[in-house]
């Protein structure tokens, strides 16, 4: 109880207005975008921008929308859906399926896998961007979705968590389970899942806004404008020379983007925040 | 830390964890070693030949003014990165921590920011920016200041800056918050009741008892910093003006593929990944409790 | 109609041997107890019976079959956990149902025997809710439904009764026994409790470290234990082992009383005596020096030493005594047929 200590003071009121001006500072931003989506590109020209919203609301989504700049915006929508979920459940699939392995079985090389894929903790993306783009190159993956989903599917976090969550389950419901005759796959399925099931929604959660998130690896792969996701295609909207950006369908893209990850983690706060601190315990 | 029970067999379990290990070697070793093993070689500019140069290209890199700025460029940008974030993340940290009623609704409101794509936060950040038509550049003239981070370097560099450390508060707060929340509030208290004002209590009672917390956030900015921040760089400055934004990824990045001088980019990487195990080995008091559990 | 017997079954963890050779035979239908101190190896004795285990050496046996590659779905055998070991996403219902299912048992079927099951045990009301949603007993009870349902031919309890508080205990004791008499199942029950294993066992195996200290009824136990550890280990209060020395004289120099038959050994010899097999006889020259008194209610536990001497003595003595309606020194008599001999060093009877 922190309001214990000075709880009528100057403190909590002082505490309050700090919020409220540190939470204007942070949405600050989005504001501004949320404005210069619903004007005209001859607002915005013509600086200082309104500081309240204008009335072009549908006109200017609509044209994010189905037209956009290079592509329109909801192909680029389906293509970071496809990928956000692709590398989401991929992660989580291979990771369920490697840590079940090594918590419950013993078998050659064990110790050398897990360091294996220990060792990817230290390995981004980003460090290998050449090789790792030649590699997607060499097996004709460029432009599609599993070029853009396959590499980042390992990860050493996600087997790490899941390891950490089978250690806790009792040793005892294994061996109820083999007492009842159920055979490994049928006991991961029938009891391990469904017992794992609110660490998987919480990873889930932070690897969706993980993937959605995803920049650099799809500037790389995508040179098709079909194959966009939209938080890069966004770049490719600005024209490249001195000409003026189209901002009202470049900012009304930006909220685009940012509106699935974001009511992501509004609504499932809690599996949001249990993700976050699960990944990096 | 092992199980007890264990299922027999070895083919079911190596066929399980087959898929992250052919994963893991295709997308993470192979290119590690490709990067290591080309950070040898100067290729033609044809690419059908490549020339055996030994520590050559390491031996360029690290000649290479361009490289060696770089290397301080990201220096300052990540503990900038850092610096900011964690000080705005504390200090609305300590305020929520104080408040009672309505604590929830701040925290909703101060974690979406998290979901916002590093390379979207440059975006928003640009546009407030931006030289000719920016909200905060228009008024930062009409105070008298020409903001233009498109030819002013140190513009440019606080303008990334901020917008990294914007998009990396709400994780921050998150994390201080809850530290904070797990400081026995009787010890504050029996401070408080013996007269100990707030600043005196925090460097004496909280900040001490929150520092494994501030230390995992130091580390976990600083490779975000590192790497994450792709986006920022490259939506806003693309390392420019006159590469006072150009950080070593963003460098791997444009000297590979814009450039496409695939040596020396190789043994950027290389570099890269030294840093990267440094910065694990800082890491590891973390990791060893995920191997040790 | 199922026999188990156990062929010099040995275990070891790498280079720690944790059980050295038992060996027994367990008759059909009987209920078998084995009773040890906690890290004795009952655990995973029960563990290698129910296939859990690997066994290192010797053979395990169910009606005569060596069993010890088979898995324990393959062995008929049911085990109920001391944590229960619930599926905890589970419905009771499906948690008493789930080996049925797994054997492919026809809908119709499962349902009548999960209802069944479920009367017995007096769970009908609860076949919808989750573990988490049951007190401790119903718990027990729906770990025991998981056992009965499959109809096994061996029952094995790893102290399942020990989560329980004590009320509890003796009213689950209760039915277990009742259960297993009811059906019929050869069990084999595992407890640190000897009070839990005298009442429950037809046949108690006394384990410590690893090794069979006896094999009997609780009756045999009781009467002839055959080494200090069984004589200590059965038997609440705990019996009590007075060192003799050279021409039977006890540490505070008394001679054991005469009509005490006394064996011809040399060596360090240890007599064995329960609480409630010593009387007063005020004239004897065996004198105890009382520092306690504890009123159970039907009887008193008087603690104290042999007077000139520091060994202690527990005596029970029938109906309620207090400090002070005792003298502060009395005369003790050890009930001659109820006298037992040991050797000091081997700890073995004579
Ligand atoms: N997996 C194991 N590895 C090594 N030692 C073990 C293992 N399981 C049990 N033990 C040891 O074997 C002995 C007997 O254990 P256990 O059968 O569980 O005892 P009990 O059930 O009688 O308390 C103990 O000393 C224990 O430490
Ligand atoms: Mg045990």
């Amino acid at each position: 109880m922190a309001g214990m200590v000075e709880r009528n003071g100057a403190g909590t009121i002082i505490s309050h207005v700090g919020l409220i001006f540190g939470i204007a500072i942070v949405c600050f931003p989005i504001y501004l975008a949320i404005v210069a989506s619903t004007v005209e590109q001859k607002d915005i020209v013509s600086p200082p921008l309104p500081l309240l919203p204008g009335g072009h609301f549908i006109e200017n989504y609509k044209k994010a929308l189905l037209s956009g700049v290079n592509i329109p915006v909801w192909r680029m929508l389906v293509n970071s859906t496809i990928m956000a979920m692709g590398i989401a459940i991929g992660k989580i699939v291979i990771s369920l399926l490697s840590a079940f392995a090594i918590v419950y079985f013993r078998f050659p090389l064990r110790t050398f896998f897990f360091w294996m894929i220990f060792l990817t903790l230290m390995l981004p993306v980003e460090v290998r961007i050449v090789p790792t783009f030649e590699v997607i190159a060499n097996f004709g993956m460029l432009n599609s979705y599993t070029g853009l989903i396959l590499p980042l599917i390992a990860s050493a976090t996600a087997t790490f968590l899941f390891r950490q969550f089978f250690m806790t389950v009792p040793d005892e419901i294994a061996e109820a389970a083999r007492v009842d005759g159920a055979k490994p796959m049928r006991f991961f399925f029938d009891i391990l899942l469904p017992m794992s099931r609110t660490n998987i929604a919480a990873l889930f959660v932070i690897l969706f806004i993980y993937g959605w998130n995803q920049y650099l690896w799809p500037l790389l792969i995508t040179t098709d404008p079909e194959m966009n996701t939209i938080v890069m295609g966004i770049k490719q909207m600005f024209p490249s020379g001195d000409d003026l950006a189209d901002w009202p369908v470049i900012m009304a893209t930006a909220l685009l983007a940012m509106l699935p990850p974001v009511l992501v983690v509004v609504f499932m706060q809690n599996l949001f925040i249990k993700g976050l601190v699960d990944a990096e315990k | 830390m092992e199980k007890r029970v264990t299922f027999k067999g070895w083919l079911l379990p190596l066929l399980l964890i087959t898929p992250q290990v052919v994963v893991t070697a295709v997308f993470f070793f192979w290119p590690a070693g490709q990067a290591i093993y080309q950070s040898a070689f100067i290729p033609d500019p044809f690419g059908l030949k490549s020339q055996f140069v030994g520590w050559g290209n390491f031996q360029f890199i690290f000649t290479d003014p361009y490289y060696l700025a770089s290397f301080k460029t990201t220096a300052i940008f990540s503990l900038s990165v850092t610096i900011v974030s964690m000080g705005v993340a504390l200090w609305l940290a300590l305020m929520a921590d104080r408040i009672i009623k309505g604590a929830a609704t701040y925290r909703t409101l101060l974690i979406w920011p998290y979901a916002v794509a590093p390379a979207i936060a440059g975006v928003l950040w640009l546009f407030m920016f931006n030289p000719r038509i920016g909200v905060v550049s228009w008024y930062l003239d009409k105070i008298g200041y020409d903001w233009n981070h498109v030819l002013n370097s140190n513009e440019a560099m606080l303008l990334v800056v901020l917008a990294s450390a914007w998009s990396r508060i709400s994780y921050n707060f998150l994390f201080f918050l809850a530290g904070l929340q797990s400081i026995p509030k009787s010890l504050v208290e029996a401070a408080a009741m013996d007269g100990a004002g707030f600043w005196y209590r925090f460097r004496t009672i909280v900040f001490p008892l929150l520092s494994p917390t501030t230390f995992f956030l130091l580390v976990v900015n600083i490779v975000y910093a590192f790497f994450e921040t792709f986006g920022v760089i490259h939506t806003i400055t693309a390392g420019g003006p006159q590469q006072a934004t150009n950080i070593m990824v963003y460098k791997v990045y444009s000297d590979g593929f814009v450039g496409q001088d695939l040596g020396s980019s190789a043994a950027q990487s290389v570099v890269l990944l030294f840093v990267v195990g440094l910065l694990t080995i800082l890491q590891f008091r973390y990791i060893e409790k995920k191997v040790h559990y | 109609m199922t026999t188990i017997s156990l062929k010099d079954v040995k275990k070891s963890y790498g280079n720690l041997r944790v059980i050295h050779g038992v060996s027994v035979d367990i008759h059909d239908s009987e209920f078998i107890v084995v009773v040890g101190p906690s890290g004795c190896g009952k655990s995973t004795l029960l563990r290698m019976i129910a296939g859990l285990e690997d066994i290192s050496e010797g053979e395990v046996c169910i009606d005569g079959k060596v069993v010890n590659h088979l898995e324990p779905m393959d062995r008929n055998i049911a085990m109920v956990f001391q944590n229960y070991a619930l599926y905890p996403h589970m419905s009771v219902f499906d948690n008493i149902a789930y080996s049925l299912k797994i054997a492919k048992t026809s809908k119709a079927e499962i349902k009548q025997r999960v209802q069944e099951t479920a009367e017995l045990l007096q769970l009908g009301d609860y076949l919808d809710r989750k573990p988490r949603q049951l007190s401790g007993g119903q718990r027990q009870r729906v770990a025991m439904g998981r056992a009965i349902v499959r109809r096994p031919s061996v029952f094995l309890f790893d102290e399942p009764l020990s989560n329980l508080d004590a009320k509890l205990r003796v009213q689950m004791r209760l039915e277990i026994k009742r259960l297993q008499r009811q059906l019929g199942i050869t069990s084999v029950f595992v407890t640190h409790d000897q009070v839990e294993a005298m009442t429950l066992g037809d046949k108690l195996m006394v384990l410590n470290d690893g090794r069979v200290e006896q094999f009997g009824t609780p009756v045999e136990l009781y009467q002839k234990p055959r080494s200090i550890f069984v004589a200590q280990f059965i038997g609440s209060p705990s019996m009590n082992i007075v060192p003799v020395s050279e021409g039977h004289r006890l540490p505070n120099g008394a001679v054991v009383d005469h009509a005490v038959p006394k064996p011809q050994h040399t060596g360090e010899l240890s007599l064995g005596i329960r609480p409630e097999h010593i009387d007063i006889e005020p004239a004897s020259d065996v004198r105890f020096l009382i520092e306690m008194a504890e009123q159970l209610g039907a009887n008193t536990l008087i603690h104290g030493v042999l007077e000139g001497s520091s060994a202690p003595l527990v005596v029970s003595l029938p109906g309620l005594h207090t400090l002070e309606s005792l003298d502060a020194s009395i005369g003790l008599r050890f009930q001659p047929e109820n006298c037992h001999w040991f050797d000091t060093a081997t700890g073995d009877r004579l």
